[in-house]
């Protein structure tokens, strides 16, 4: 497997796009960092541009990355090599090198800025975000045979996430708001993997002081290291779930 | 060596395979033949593991293949169409594939000389001729010494020496005891190197003899004449 994660790697780096990405990153994050104020206003923009950005970078990518490696994934499936190992070692080299490029990207600007344990927080938080999407993405490829339409299911994927869900969010709680709401909030964010990552970041700075009732509920359930630990447990939950029906779907399926 | 049981396969709507049942010996070459989308890909594409049936069985050397990936070590493919990373070269793909397959000792590199692939190792695959590409296909299929060899259509996009190495190296390899099978259209290059014959139409067996018998059966001394007239026969 280790073999087939290296050709995988290799083939990566020598397309530009993932330099590119590091690129960009770096120039946000250090742009962010000096723009004044204190650390913790500039994790809070790197955040949100980082839980737009990383997900439609990671699941576009990733997609077209399925795509292409179609001719590779032929050559190997007619060797003595198990299918799931492939789409295991796709996956791996694909979700590794956007993480990497992610923890290269927003990592250094944070360690040289002093960002502390939200830095670290944002960090993680980045590159479960980036192995979920991937994963969507390769669901998104093995579904269909047609680029043009995975591409376009990655795309929608990530629209409902990043943008419409929040809407359907708000909606509900603007609709019900003479309700106790709480707990079906709460519920409401597990189901969505960017608003989890959001809210772990969120609770370690002091601005969940501002979100009333629901923070003060999110403090209390989120806030210790329990807490934190179930809701990266939920986003592990968001990296499996996608990942094994896409690797059942591929090993099941003629070539 | 190989047997194929009662193997069912359809796209959709679309059944490309019929409860095929055929076994295969080794040490003889056979030719596949049939009409365009008779489901000759398709069956060596189940031998390999690619294309999944809906039920039947395959089994080398009484063992079934399904679900399994060990067994692909055995066997060379050389698909009708090769399609390879784009931005590989030539020498990649053959390093890579070599890579993968350490275990094997014996690396046999005869076509790669033969052929004259060291010349243009460092041309992108992308860039090849359809004949280039076929002959890299060949070379990998022959490397590591398999024991059942599957070749579609493998004389298609080759001039016409390629095409004589190619059909030396069929024969030399059967003489090793090997199984060949290769898909083709052209009688009269299954006539030089097969032993057999199996003919599928719309994803059925419609007969599989020896090239001697088919030619005995007919009364006539060219297998293309002899095919013909058993097609016309039975319509």
């Amino acid at each position: 497997m280790n073999k087939i994660i290296k050709y995988v790697f290799y083939d990566i780096i020598r397309n530009k796009i993932i330099l590119a990405y590091t690129l960009f990153l770096l120039l946000l994050s250090f742009g962010l960092f000096n723009l004044g104020g204190s650390p913790d206003k500039a994790i809070l923009s790197l955040l949100n541009l980082v839980l737009l950005t990383v997900p439609l970078i990671s699941i576009v990518f990733a997609t077209t990355h399925f795509y292409n490696s179609y001719e590779f994934m032929e050559l190997l499936v007619a060797q003595p090599i198990n299918r799931k190992k492939i789409f295991m070692s796709e996956y791996l080299g694909v979700a590794s090198s956007l993480s990497g490029a992610f923890i290269v990207g927003a990592g250094i600007p944070m360690l040289l800025f002093g960002a502390g344990v939200t830095g670290l927080n944002l960090l993680l938080t980045g590159v479960f975000i980036t192995f979920i999407f991937v994963a969507m993405a390769f669901l998104a490829s093995v579904i269909t045979r047609d680029k043009a339409k995975g591409i376009g299911i990655a795309l929608l994927l990530w629209f409902y996430f990043a943008l419409i869900y929040d809407g359907i969010v708000l909606f509900i709680l603007y609709s019900f708001s003479d309700y106790p709401l709480e707990n079906a909030t709460l519920a409401l964010t597990a189901l969505n993997p960017i608003d989890l990552g959001r809210i772990i970041v969120l609770l370690n700075l002091d601005v969940s002081a501002l979100m009333g009732y629901t923070g003060a509920l999110y403090k209390s359930l989120l806030g210790n290291l329990w807490g934190i630990g179930l809701a990266f447990g939920l986003l592990l939950l968001w990296v499996m779930l996608p990942l094994f029906s896409s690797r059942r779907i591929f090993s099941k399926r003629d070539l | 060596m190989i047997t194929i049981e009662r193997l069912h396969k359809s796209y959709g709507k679309l059944q490309v395979l019929k409860d095929v049942n055929v076994s295969f010996e080794a040490g003889r070459v056979i030719s596949v033949i049939g009409p365009n989308g008779s489901g000759k890909t398709t069956m060596s594409k189940a031998i390999l593991g690619m294309v999944l049936p809906d039920s039947g069985d395959i089994k080398i050397n009484g063992e079934s293949i399904l679900g399994q990936h060990a067994y692909r070590s055995q066997i060379g493919y050389m698909p009708q169409i090769g399609r390879y990373p784009e931005n590989m070269k030539i020498r990649q793909v053959i390093d890579m594939i070599r890579d993968i397959r350490k275990d094997v000792k014996q690396v046999d590199e005869e076509l790669i000389g033969l052929y004259g692939l060291k010349d243009m190792y460092e041309k992108r695959m992308g860039a090849l001729s359809g004949g280039t590409k076929q002959k890299v296909s060949a070379a990998l299929a022959f490397m590591f010494n398999p024991q059942v060899l599957i070749l579609d259509e493998p004389t298609a996009g080759l001039d016409p020496i390629s095409a004589e190495i190619l059909k030396c190296k069929i024969l030399k390899e059967k003489k090793k005891g090997k199984l060949i099978l290769i898909t083709s259209h052209i009688m009269s290059e299954v006539e030089e190197v097969a032993d057999e014959v199996i003919c599928l139409v719309d994803g059925q067996v419609k007969f599989h003899d020896t090239i001697f018998d088919i030619k005995a059966q007919t009364n006539e001394d060219r297998l293309s004449r002899a095919i013909a007239k058993i097609m016309n026969e039975e319509d």
